[in-house]
């Protein structure tokens, strides 16, 4: 039939056009970060750089151990609040959903305009290192992991694990780390990689409190030296890309008969 | 007292550490969870809505948040809504059509998935490496400048309007297109394939079944959406900072100009009253979104 | 389990709430390196000779600058000049900060061993902040003409210039007038050092212009009337020029210091600059020790050397004017030949004073918004 016919071009079509739009500021990047000015030769010169600048690996370093960090953070503080909160308190869950979701409706930019003070006893207490942005970081990570463990944990029946545990004779710590997490765990993954990848491109609290991490970095060289920073730039994104890959996979694993 | 049930609560190892029995036992495992964002996330925000209302002095003073009257920040307030809204617009109509031509795919086909995952990482990929990519593009020496500088003859350079507003809703559209596949993709799949039969089982054409019945069904959703994609515009801070230098187009820029202008000094508390006007914003989108999404888990949930 | 479920969220939420209003820092005992003598010197004679102080700060072995950028007066050179000869570790942070982010910085790290030492900060900023700064007077003081110091050594200016139109002239043509910037073979040529509400090389940029078509020191209209003007003719680009911008060609034009334009000459081939001899404006930026230092024998030195022959004549070198030249021609100790390098400037040097900049900076922050929208 014509009409399926004329449908599925104009979808291919529409689809091109889609990935044109997409892919063409990615090829940009590469294009200008390996373009030789006013020559038009190419050089791998900005991605050599991107190892061998001091300021940019320890950067890299820097978010690297910060996306570490919060994924630690969201892991332990999250996890077990919501399992137990499922288990034990349900009739918190409004509160604990309305608490996880409100970073949505604060942005960052305003929790770091009013985080002065609590940044000084932070400081004072903990030393003053780009790792203590790890706090916020968790806060602002919370909304996406949530969503991501709810729905594994949404999706297994944890009382009765929990009470089949229990009448085993588990305590309740031996259940959250024991029983119930490794029930989850492509949730927690899927919210961990989507920690990482918001912690890689974090770039304003991090440059209203003045630390260096990457997404500064990035800033502060393309005053000097542009093509480093659209390289950095398009390095950072292919590896938030691998990893968010990565997780779609495991998305499917999770979704294949395992047990049932 | 011989057969308590299996599950009593509060046994001696209810929480690691804790030996003692307490009526109030479960609820304090919230604690920690609590103070946790009561320190990181409340207090500032309340540091924020009450410094909105001091004066440099520390005193009671309503002078900040008549400031944001002004025409400064009334026009970047303006502007912010207009970005907001018309890249969440636009994100919203070419966002659903995306959503539409990859759910009328096979569920398992190698295109749902690769543009799911591709989806995931565009709309997580705002801030500054988007701003340098387009910067790439139509920016100075950008990729797509030097193409048709030599294809078309126009300037190079362009009037910068990269730079600005124009370009901003551009930069801007580029997140809000996938935001938007991952946030309505699930009410795409929720319309049920048995409604369309049922529909050309009662005569209906493909326009009147779109019309009448899947467009109304899905309006919740998608307006809903597209609260979120405002939301989302709005409260975007990083992708404009590294775009813009000149001039304080948007409520953020403005905060930050607020923040680290050493020409105009003294005005932290006025930054306090901009964050305070972007929350109330946000929240009323975000409410609007919530309430929109109540209604729409009702049919398509 | 409701009730006391909310209790318990309701008195957590309740008593952080309540600290929210008053949590001041703690008041870091400041466990600084130096020895509570020298964060108290006001000069060399407190730490008994020169040497003396050399000794102490070598002690220190660390001194932390901020916003101090490479080609910024030549500070590359001043930098290494200082740590080699002293054989004192320099630690630069932000380079591009502007002076409110160091006090920021300075505010932040209070009691931590990154706070900045020193500070080089733009008029508005160092008025309005005098209480964080640790009054020294140094050894060539008295050389110091009046009004480019604070009597007991607060803060002292270190370096001036004058705000000019830095241009590639292979690009365009040369400019003999402001004027000329109107005119369409500057079309999207034109740039500014900043936003003139944020930045204080922008903002003298709008009182030069202003001055030149007819305003003055208390009247910035004109100059944000004439960025109008060039905005609307598609001339003025809101793009921030660095170096890099420079040399692509992205910036051929760049309304900024002189001696920030006489640093470009030399990267690029026929980078001239114009000072409008109707308006000079004058910049003078001021040094200025932290009085939470956490190297203060280093911070102290750091001063001497800067306003010692050899720091200014570095200075010099950058294109920019040290504050002591006067002093120095006399004594025949400055550069002569790289004073008389500079870019000759006719007329009394304008320098508004800081209520004057305030009314100008309250004007701006009101109109400078829309007029190059």
């Amino acid at each position: 039939m014509s009409g399926a016919w004329v449908w599925r071009v104009s979808r291919w079509l529409l689809l091109l056009a889609f990935a044109a739009f997409f892919l063409l500021p990615l090829v940009a990047l590469l294009d200008f970060s390996t373009a030789v000015p006013r020559t038009g030769g190419r050089t791998g010169a900005a991605w050599q750089s991107l190892l061998e600048d001091p300021q940019m690996t320890a950067a890299i370093k820097t978010s690297l151990l910060l996306a570490l960090f919060t994924v630690i953070g969201m892991v332990v503080l999250l996890v077990p609040t919501m399992i137990w909160v499922k288990l034990r308190v349900p009739r918190a869950t409004r509160l604990v959903e309305f608490l996880c979701l409100l970073p949505l409706t604060i942005p960052a930019l305003v929790i770091v305009v009013g985080i002065k003070n609590v940044y000084a006893w932070v400081t004072y207490l903990v030393g003053d290192s780009a790792m203590t942005l790890t706090f916020i970081y968790v806060v602002l990570v919370l909304p996406y992991a949530y969503r991501s463990i709810d729905a594994a944990l949404s999706s297994i029946d944890a009382r009765t694990l929990s009470e089949a545990a229990r009448s085993l004779g588990a305590g309740w710590f031996t259940v959250i780390t024991r029983v119930i997490t490794p029930n989850i765990w492509p949730g927690v993954l899927g919210g961990a990689f989507i920690s990482v990848a918001l912690v890689l491109g974090e770039y304003t609290v991090s440059s209203l409190l003045n630390y260096e991490t990457l997404p500064v970095v990035i800033v502060l060289l393309s005053k000097s030296d542009a093509p480093q920073s659209m390289a950095a730039s398009l390095a950072s994104i292919l590896f938030a890309a691998a990893l968010l890959v990565v997780l779609s996979f495991l998305d499917r694993r999770r979704r294949t008969p395992g047990g049932k | 007292m011989t057969s308590t049930a299996p599950l009593a609560p509060a046994a001696p190892d209810s929480k690691p550490g804790r030996g003692r029995r307490l009526s109030v036992g479960p609820s304090w495992g919230l604690l920690p969870f609590l103070v946790f964002i009561g320190i990181f996330l409340l207090i500032p925000t309340v540091t924020v809505v009450v410094g909105a209302f001091q004066n440099e002095a520390g005193g009671f003073s309503l002078e900040k948040v008549q400031a944001l009257g002004g025409d400064t920040p009334l026009r970047a307030l303006r502007q912010s809504i207009v970005l907001s809204f018309t890249s969440a617009l636009v994100g919203a109509v070419l966002g659903a059509l995306l959503a539409y031509l990859v759910v009328t795919a096979p569920p398992s086909s190698i295109l749902r998935r690769a543009v799911t995952s591709i989806c995931g990482v565009l709309a997580q990929f705002g801030g500054v490496t988007l701003a340098f990519a387009w910067i790439a593009t139509l920016g100075f020496s950008g990729l797509l400048t030097d193409l048709m500088a030599n294809a078309f003859g126009t300037d190079p350079n362009g009037s910068s309007w990269l730079y600005e507003l124009p370009g901003l809703i551009l930069v801007y559209s580029y997140f809000q297109i996938p935001l938007m596949v991952i946030v309505f993709l699930p009410a795409l799949e929720g319309l049920r394939p048995q409604w369309r039969e049922a529909a050309v089982n009662l005569g209906a054409t493909t326009s009147q079944y779109w019309l009448q019945v899947a467009f109304p069904l899905l309006r919740p959703a998608f307006l809903g959406s597209a609260l979120l994609l405002f939301a989302n515009a709005f409260a975007a801070y990083a992708t404009a900072a590294a775009l813009v230098s000149q001039g304080a187009p948007i409520t953020p820029l403005l905060i930050r100009s607020a923040l680290t202008s050493e020409v105009v000094l003294g005005q932290a508390n006025f930054g306090f009253a901009l964050a305070l006007e972007m929350i109330v914003v946000v929240a009323i989108v975000m409410g609007l979104y919530a309430w929109l999404l109540r209604r729409t888990s009702r049919w398509l949930g | 389990m409701k009730p006391i479920t909310s209790l318990v969220s309701v008195v957590a939420l309740i008593s952080t709430a309540a600290l929210a209003g008053c949590a001041p820092p703690e008041d870091n005992s400041s466990d600084s390196a130096g020895s509570s003598d020298a964060a108290s010197a006001t000069s060399v004679a407190d730490f008994g000779t020169m040497d003396d102080l050399i000794a102490a700060a070598q002690e220190e072995g660390e001194l932390n600058v901020i916003a101090l950028p490479p080609d910024w007066a030549n500070y590359a050179e001043i930098i290494s000049t200082f740590a080699d000869k002293y054989d004192i570790k320099v630690n630069s942070a932000q380079p591009d900060a502007a002076s409110q982010d160091e006090i920021n910085a300075a505010d932040q790290l209070k009691g931590t061993d990154r706070a900045p030492d020193v500070f080089d900060l733009g008029q508005s900023v160092a008025l309005a902040n005098t209480d964080m700064f640790a009054p020294y007077k140094v050894e060539t003081f008295d050389s110091i003409p009046e009004e480019f110091k604070d009597a007991d050594g607060t803060y002292v200016n270190d370096y001036g210039g004058f705000m000019s139109v830095g241009y590639d002239s292979t690009v365009v043509p040369e400019i003999d007038s402001l004027e000329d910037l109107l005119g369409p073979e500057f079309k999207g040529k034109v740039a500014l050092n900043g936003d003139p509400t944020q930045a204080g090389a922008a903002f003298s940029g709008v009182v030069m212009a202003s001055v030149v078509n007819g305003g003055s020191v208390d009247d910035i209209a004109p100059g944000v009337e004439f960025f109008k003007k060039l905005k609307a003719a598609g001339n003025f680009l809101p793009v921030d020029p660095t170096a890099a911008t420079i040399e692509s060609g992205q910036t051929p034009v760049v309304i900024d210091w002189d001696y920030l334009n006489a640093a470009e000459a030399t990267n690029v081939e026929g980078w001239m600059s114009y000072v409008p001899a109707e308006a000079p404006i004058a910049g003078y930026y001021f040094q200025a020790i932290n009085a939470d230092a956490p190297h203060p024998a280093a911070a102290r030195l750091w001063q001497e050397f800067l306003f010692s022959d050899e720091g200014q004549n570095l200075w010099l070198a950058g294109g920019a004017r040290p504050v002591r030249a006067e002093a120095m021609a006399e004594a025949g100790t400055l550069d002569q030949e790289l004073y008389d390098a500079l870019p000759e400037v006719a007329g009394e040097p304008i320098i508004p004073t800081n209520e004057q900049t305030e009314l100008m900076a309250a004007y701006l922050a009101d109109n400078w918004a829309k007029a190059i929208s």
